[in-house]
């Protein structure tokens, strides 16, 4: 069964058949391609510069939705890549060796420009490395985020980050571009990018009702494709933020709850999940929620490139201390209180019954420190926490009858939660 | 009774070498610290900070009458009880037991935890810190990762500035020119007396241990900088008169241990089936700065800065931009006379790991043998690393 299309998916998918096209054809028309990674990406620059992304993230997940990462990671593994590391990188890199077809089965242009944006995980920069071993003639630069670690953004790294971006980054955009950056544009992507990240907050917040109107982890990855990937601070990313702001308001002004692969059901528990999906058994694994009547009503993945729930917004004022305080705010750069504080927002704002946290083997960067977080959220708030381990695209490390076990038990505790909440209200 | 700071450090004039090594043993196991605890209590003011591998800049604590203690897990020394319901088993084994000693009260008298960026895991073990020890300071250590002194150079002194001053309000000092360029003149020295015993190993494996040397620089993690550069000094004068008969093995660089360590069975098993370790990473933050640093100047917080900037040594943790780390790895193997690599790294290990392939393609362009397996700290049975390294070992004698 295919899942039921609203116009803005049906606005997004041509998006992105557009962009996997112009990126096809990118050796005929000249256009530069610049192959960079999720977390802190400087969409606006590339924008400006007129280059067309490809991030190696999106591929990765990609190709697991479309059950071709096992194949692509074999071939990583037969290549040297140990068993032991991230998946994403593994898959990226077995899909280059067998040719770097991509998503939509065309072949994907080599890098003029990689462009590392190093933000919340250290392997992006060992991908990166590896990546300049498979493109040898491809211009590099390179942009170092340091970590949030006290909670705060140092003044320091701030001007760290500007200087990288005006001496290193910047430079080459120039170079491989061969024009210099036009401030005028950079503003404008800016503008743009600060109105779809405003709608997109709208979307998410919407949660709060009862109700909610979408699912913010399944559905969320959804809505934030074009804030991730290769549209944030053009107008068609405004324009589809303004149609899905739309539909929204529409399910709840008719109280409907999210779409799901198998139409709408009744809302019975609100969750919070922290940690990416698994992309291989996708729609298996939304299903394991759904049939229990379980909706997302916050998520941690879908900040990964960016929070914009503290406020926010790119901003043309002074646009590389804006890129820069960006980069240092994306989700999995905050330090784990930070995190903690997050999802306990998540909770509050939108009262939800308990929280899932799925672990996932590739991604130390999200998953150290998981089992801390949970206790911690635990005493917090008194609620149920669902503990689950699957994998982002292999397929090896989904097991459906664990997860399944684990889930069942997870809803009853929130069944008898939900009877004693109901008790003590009835007694008061 | 004297202290067990002070009874190592007592007689180093007249230690045989016998009793060098059972010093170092002795600290090695010691998971309560109580070389550290001693030192601490001996002065009011002495503060114990405790860091997580590969590097920091250990002169600044120095500086500041503090004791820079490595923590590098326990290997198989303590049960893991606790510590598994902190980690996934897909996650290496060294947090496991860092965490593990922290709640079992082996980290008490330690003031601060440092945390270098070196991968996720010791990023948000950090976290994890901050959540367990609310009355302790936790501090990440950013490195840049731009080696332009305008740059990265900038904000890895502010960085320092920082840590300097996070540190000194612990007792209340702050950092000195003269006491920083005191420390760095220690460091300095201790740096070339580890230079002049690794050499020594590479000269003559058989007349001193890997395991042995790996014990002395462990030392080095725990014992103040003035009693290891004295110890060291000892046992390089005790070393030339060694009896011993070098045995047919070849002569291997081990890459890709400088986090969580191998434990020291594997160690000896490399050995035993064949293989001389003439270099490796085991303790790369003991080495990490290539040369002298200038002790004479009125910035030393400068001459740190530069130093990491443009001396640092190759290391997984850090991008490679214009010094790609296989060229380094061929250098060491080169100067080692060595005749393959053995990539030997942790489990799960991100940084090892996905650097492994970049160096095995390298070494194949040139021609260098090499192997490769994968260890937790606590690994009990070596029989698999035995057969390996001695099929690695055979292979390149036969062949060449
Ligand atoms: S470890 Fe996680 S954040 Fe890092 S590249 Fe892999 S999937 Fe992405
Ligand atoms: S062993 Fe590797 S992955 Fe584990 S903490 Fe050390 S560097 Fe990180």
């Amino acid at each position: 069964m295919s899942v039921q299309k609203e116009n803005s998916m049906v606005k997004q998918k041509q998006m992105l058949a557009d962009h996997f096209m112009a990126l096809s054809e990118a050796p005929m028309t000249g256009r530069k391609v610049c192959y960079t990674f999720v977390p802190g990406n400087l969409t606006e620059l590339i924008t400006a510069f007129d280059m067309l992304p490809v991030y190696p993230e999106i591929n990765s997940l990609q190709s697991g939705m479309r059950q071709r990462s096992r194949d692509f990671i074999r071939e990583a593994e037969d290549a040297g890549y140990s068993e032991d590391v991230c998946s994403y990188v593994k898959c990226d890199i077995g899909m280059m060796l067998q040719g770097n077809i991509g998503p939509t089965d065309q072949q994907l242009p080599p890098p003029d420009l990689l462009l590392l944006s190093y933000t919340g995980c250290f392997v992006f920069m060992k991908w990166f490395e590896n990546l300049r071993h498979l493109y040898p003639k491809a211009e590099i630069a390179m942009l170092h985020i340091p970590y949030q670690a006290d909670g705060k953004v140092e003044p320091s790294a701030i001007e760290y980050i500007k200087e990288q971006l005006r001496t290193e980054v910047i430079p080459k955009f120039e170079k491989v571009a061969g024009r210099k950056i036009d401030d005028a544009v950079l503003a404008q992507c800016m503008n743009r990018s600060a109105m779809a990240e405003d709608l997109l907050i709208n979307v998410f917040e919407s949660a709060r009702h009862r109700p909610s109107p979408i699912d913010a982890y399944f559905g969320g990855v959804y809505y934030i494709g074009p804030i991730f990937t290769s549209f944030r601070g053009s107008q068609a990313c405004v324009e589809y933020y303004e149609e899905l702001w739309k539909e929204v308001q529409e399910r709840v002004a008719l109280k409907l709850g999210p779409i799901t692969p198998d139409g709408t059901f009744t809302e019975k528990y609100r969750l919070v999940v922290e940690g990416p999906p698994n992309w291989t058994n996708f729609r298996d694994f939304w299903k394991l929620f759904y049939e229990h009547g379980a909706v997302f009503v916050g998520s941690t993945y879908t900040r990964v490139g960016g929070v914009y729930d503290y406020g926010f917004r790119h901003s043309a004022e002074d646009p590389l201390k804006s890129l820069a305080e960006y980069c240092m705010g994306c989700y999995t750069n905050r330090n784990l209180p930070q995190r903690i504080d997050l999802i306990e927002k998540f909770i509050k704002d939108c009262d939800a019954d308990g929280l899932v946290i799925n672990s996932i083997k590739s991604c130390n960067s999200f998953s150290a420190g998981q089992l801390a977080m949970m206790r911690d959220i635990e005493e917090r708030r008194g609620i149920p926490v669902g503990f689950i381990e699957t994998d982002l695209v292999d397929p090896r490390y989904y097991s459906y009858s664990n997860i399944k076990n684990r889930l069942d038990s997870f809803f009853q505790m929130l069944e008898q939660r939900k009877e004693l909440v109901g008790k003590a209200v009835l007694v008061s | 009774m004297p202290s067990r700071f002070a009874e190592s450090r007592s007689r180093i004039s007249d230690l045989t070498l016998d009793e060098a090594f059972q010093t170092a043993k002795k600290l090695f196991e010691d998971l309560s610290f109580g070389y550290a605890t001693d030192w601490k209590s001996e002065q009011q003011n002495r503060r114990i900070v405790g860091f997580l591998p590969i590097y920091v800049p250990r002169e600044i604590l120095h500086a500041l009458d503090m004791l820079p203690v490595g923590l590098f897990g326990a290997g198989d020394k303590i049960p893991v009880v606790r510590g598994d319901a902190y980690f996934q088993s897909y996650i290496c084994h060294l947090p496991r037991t860092v965490i593990e000693m922290a709640l079992n009260d082996s980290l008490k008298d330690f003031d601060a935890f440092l945390f270098p960026a070196i991968c996720d895991v010791i990023r948000n073990l950090s976290g994890i810190f901050q959540l367990t020890y609310k009355d302790k300071l936790v501090r990440f250590l950013d490195f840049p990762q731009n080696f332009q002194s305008a740059v990265g150079g900038v904000f890895y002194r502010h960085e320092l500035e920082r840590l300097a001053a996070d540190l000194g309000a612990l007792n209340g000092k702050s950092l000195s020119t003269d006491a920083l360029n005191h420390s760095i003149g220690l460091y300095n020295q201790n740096r070339a007396l580890l230079k002049d015993l690794s050499n020594f190993r590479s000269s003559y494996p058989h007349k001193l241990s890997a395991a042995d040397h790996y014990l002395i620089l462990r030392a080095g993690q725990v014992m103040t900088v003035e009693h290891h550069n004295a110890y060291v000094e000892r046992i390089l004068e005790l070393l030339p008169s060694v009896e011993a008969i070098e045995a047919d093995k070849i002569r291997v660089v081990v890459s890709g241990s400088f986090c969580e360590q191998p434990p020291l069975g594997l160690i000896r098993t490399v050995e035993n089936a064949g293989c001389y370790i003439v270099d490796d990473d085991f303790q790369l933050g003991l080495k990490w700065t290539e040369g002298d640093i200038p002790d004479k100047t009125e910035d030393p917080v400068g001459a740190l800065v530069n130093a990491y900037l443009n001396n640092s040594t190759f290391s997984s943790a850090v991008y490679d931009g214009d010094n790609p780390k296989e060229i380094s790895l061929e250098r060491q193997v080169r100067e080692h006379r060595a005749d393959g690599v053995i990539f030997c790294a942790p489990s799960f290990c991100d940084p090892a790991l996905l650097d492994r392939p970049i160096l095995e393609k390298a070494m194949e362009r040139k021609h260098i043998r090499h192997i490769g397996f994968q260890y937790h700290e606590n690994l009990g049975q070596f029989h698999v690393v035995k057969e390996q390294a001695g099929t690695f070992a055979d292979m390149i004698k036969l062949w060449d």
